[in-house]
C-alpha cells in the first residue's frame, strides 16, 4: 500500500509560481480526480508528485519517506506515472511498449524473466489490450492505444498509478472503459490519482475530487460536495446546472459567465 | 512496417534471434575477404600459414603490414560509426540522426585538417589522430555548453548544427588560406575519407578510443528504450536523463573522435546502417545497438573491398563509395513512405 501526501508544496517553473502552498494525503484503495481549467497547474501537480519537478517549498513524501531523496529506480517501481499525450517514438509491438513498464525493475543487461512477463501479461490482460499483443502499438485506434498505454503504465506493478489526461480524445465508450479500469485498479487497492476533464465522469467515477485554480487547492472531497453550481462559476468562470442522479452529481455547463 | 503482417509472431521471434549470429558470420566473411582481396590474392590457406608464422614472407609481409591493419581498421571504424548511429538515433528519437549531427565528425576533421595545415603531421604521426580526437572533445564540451540544461533533444541538435558548421568553416578556411594546390589536395583527400596504406600505429591510435566508445554507448541500452517514451516518461520509469547524455555524448566524442582520426571523414555509415537494420529487429532502440555495430563493421569493410575491386585511374576513395551507397538506401525509403513500393 503506497500513501502519497504532500505538505505546503509550491513549486517554481522557471521565474513562474505555479503551485501554492498545496497540503493533501492521497490514501491506497482510493480514485482521486483532479480538476480545474486548464493552465491551472493539475500536470504539474501531478509531475511533483511523481518526483519529475522538485518542490521549490514544501514536501512531497512517500509512505513518509521524502520523494526527493528516494533513488530515481525506487521512485519508479512504487509510482507508475502516464504522461499527458504520451506518444510512441518507434513503432513497437503492443507487448514490447507494456515491457517498457518493466524497466524499472530489471538491471542493465538482465533478461525479462518469468516475473516480469507475467506482470506484462497481467497487465495486458487488465487493461483489455491482450488480443492486440502482436499489433504495432503507433497503428491502433484511439480507444486502443490509450489502453495500451495504460497497460504499460500497469506493468510498473505499482502500488500508486497517476495518470494525465487518460481520456483526451477517446468516445464515451471508450472514457468509460478507461475510467473503470482506473475504478478497478483502486478497488485492487492501489492509490489511483487521474487529471480529468470530463466532470460528469470525475462525478460517477472517482471517490473524490481535487479542484485546482489558479495554482491554489480550492476544493477537496467527494464529488457531491465540491462539483457545485459555485464551483462552475468561481473555478471555470461558467453558469450551469448541477443535479443530482443516482446520488452522483450531474453536470451541465451552460454559458460563460459574466458576473 | 508491412513485413510485420506477413510472417506470424514466432517466426519473427526467431528471425531476431538470428540476427546477430548472421551478422556475426558476416563480420568474419568480410574480414575473410578484406584479408584475401587485393593486388595479390591470397587464399585461406596462405592466409591462415602466414598468420600462424609459418614460412612464407611475402604473404607475411602482405598480411601484416597491409591487410590485417586495413582490415581491423575496417571493421573497428565501421563498427563505431554503426553503433553511434543506432545509439543517437534512439538518444534524440529521430530517424535521420548520425554523428555528423553533434557536430563529432567535423570537429574531429577539422582538428585532423588543423595538424595537416600547419605540417604537424610530419613531426610525428601520431599529431593528426591525436589532434583529431582532442578537438572532437572540445567540440562534445561546446555542444554541451550551448544546449545547456534542457533535456529536449531539439537544443541538442540546434547546438550540434552549430557547432558542425563552426568546424565545418573552419575547414573551408583551411583550405581557403592553404599555401599551394598541394597542401589543398593533401586535406581534400584526408577528408574523403580511406583506409588505405594503414599501419598497426593506426590500429593501436584507434583501438582504445573506439573501445572506450562502444562501452560508453552499450551500458544502460534500456534507457534508450525508456526514451521512446518521451522525457518525462523516461524519467517516470528511473531513468536519470542526464547522467544518460553525458555518457552517451562522452562515447560519441571519443569513440568517433578516434574512427575518424584514423579514416577521414566517413559519412553516411552512421545513417544508413541502423536503417537497414531496424526492419529486422523488434525496433526497440536498444535491439539495434549491437546488430549496428556488426552491420556498420561488415557495411565499411565491404565498401572498402569494393574500392580496391573498382579499377580507377586514381584511387577510389572509401567516403565517396559509402555516399553512393546511402543513396539507395534512402531512395528505397522514401518509396516505401510514399506508398511506391
Amino acid at each position: 500500500m503506497v500513501t502519497i501526501s504532500t505538505e505546503n508544496l509550491s513549486v517554481r517553473l522557471g521565474r513562474r509560481d505555479v503551485l501554492h502552498g498545496i497540503s493533501a494525503r492521497f490514501e491506497p484503495g482510493t480514485l482521486i480526480g483532479v480538476i480545474g481549467p486548464n493552465g491551472a497547474g493539475k500536470s504539474t501537480l501531478v509531475r511533483a508528485l511523481v518526483g519529475l519537478i522538485d518542490p521549490h517549498e514544501g514536501t512531497v513524501t512517500l509512505d513518509g519517506h521524502d520523494l526527493a531523496q528516494l533513488p530515481a529506480r525506487e521512485r519508479a517501481r512504487r509510482v507508475a506515472y502516464l504522461p499527458q499525450g504520451q506518444t510512441l517514438h518507434w513503432p513497437l509491438t503492443v507487448e514490447r511498449l507494456v515491457a517498457l513498464g518493466r524497466l524499472p525493475h530489471l538491471g542493465p543487461i538482465s533478461r525479462i524473466s518469468e516475473e516480469d512477463q507475467a506482470a506484462i501479461e497481467e497487465a495486458m490482460a487488465r487493461a483489455d489490450v491482450s488480443h492486440l499483443a502482436e499489433r504495432v502499438a503507433t497503428e491502433l485506434s484511439g480507444g486502443e492505444r490509450a489502453r495500451a498505454l495504460l497497460a504499460r503504465a500497469l506493468a510498473v506493478g505499482a502500488k500508486a498509478l497517476v495518470v494525465d489526461e487518460p481520456l483526451a480524445s477517446l468516445d464515451p465508450g471508450h472514457q468509460i472503459d478507461v475510467m473503470e479500469m482506473l475504478v478497478r485498479e483502486a478497488q485492487g487497492g492501489a492509490m489511483v490519482l487521474a487529471v480529468l476533464h470530463d466532470l460528469n465522469l470525475a462525478a460517477r467515477h472517482c471517490d473524490r475530487l481535487l479542484v485546482i485554480d489558479n495554482g491554489r487547492l480550492v476544493a477537496d472531497g467527494p464529488p457531491a460536495e465540491v462539483l457545485t453550481e459555485e464551483t462552475l462559476r468561481t473555478v471555470y468562470g461558467v453558469t450551469g446546472y448541477s443535479r443530482m442522479l443516482d446520488d452522483v452529481p450531474l453536470v451541465v455547463p451552460l454559458t460563460r459567465w459574466r458576473g | 512496417m508491412q513485413s510485420l503482417s506477413t510472417s506470424s509472431p514466432s517466426t519473427q521471434r526467431a528471425r531476431h534471434r538470428a540476427l546477430i549470429p548472421l551478422l556475426g558470420l558476416a563480420v568474419a566473411f568480410v574480414a575473410l575477404g578484406s584479408m584475401s582481396l587485393g593486388p595479390v590474392s591470397l587464399g585461406l590457406g596462405r592466409i591462415v600459414g602466414a598468420l600462424a608464422g609459418h614460412d612464407d614472407p611475402v604473404a607475411r609481409a602482405i598480411l601484416l603490414q597491409l591487410r590485417l591493419p586495413r582490415t581491423l581498421i575496417g571493421l573497428m571504424v565501421g563498427a563505431m560509426l554503426g553503433l553511434s548511429g543506432a545509439v543517437l538515433q534512439g538518444y534524440l528519437r529521430n530517424p535521420l540522426a548520425e554523428p555528423s549531427v553533434l557536430g563529432a565528425s567535423n570537429a574531429s576533421a577539422l582538428g585532423a585538417v588543423i595538424a595537416l595545415y600547419f605540417g604537424l603531421s610530419e613531426w610525428h604521426p601520431a599529431l593528426l589522430p591525436l589532434m583529431a580526437i582532442l578537438s572532437g572533445l572540445l567540440a562534445i564540451a561546446l555542444l554541451f555548453a550551448l544546449a545547456g540544461r534542457s533535456e529536449s533533444p531539439l537544443s541538442l541538435i540546434l547546438a550540434g548544427i552549430a557547432v558542425s558548421t563552426l568546424a565545418g568553416a573552419g575547414i573551408s578556411l583551411a583550405l581557403n588560406l592553404s599555401p599551394n594546390p598541394f597542401a589543398a589536395m593533401e586535406i581534400m583527400s584526408w577528408l574523403l575519407g580511406s583506409i588505405e596504406n594503414r599501419a598497426m600505429q593506426h590500429v593501436w591510435i584507434a583501438l582504445p578510443c573506439i573501445a572506450v566508445g562502444v562501452t560508453l554507448l552499450l551500458i544502460d541500452p534500456r534507457a534508450l528504450d525508456a526514451l521512446s517514451l518521451g522525457e518525462d516518461g523516461a524519467r517516470s520509469l528511473g531513468v536519470d536523463l542526464r547522467r544518460t547524455r553525458r555518457r552517451l555524448m562522452l562515447g560519441v566524442a571519443i569513440g568517433v573522435g578516434g574512427a575518424v582520426a584514423v579514416s577521414g571523414a566517413i559519412g553516411f555509415v552512421g545513417l544508413i546502417v541502423p536503417h537497414l537494420i531496424r526492419p529486422l529487429t523488434d525496433r526497440s532502440p536498444s535491439a539495434l545497438l549491437i546488430p549496428s555495430l556488426l552491420g556498420g563493421a561488415v557495411l565499411l569493410t565491404g565498401a572498402d573491398i569494393l574500392v580496391r575491386l573498382i579499377p580507377t585511374d586514381a584511387e577510389l576513395k572509401l567516403g565517396v563509395v559509402t555516399a553512393f551507397l546511402g543513396v539507395p538506401v534512402f531512395l528505397f525509403y522514401l518509396l516505401r513512405e510514399r506508398r511506391l513500393w
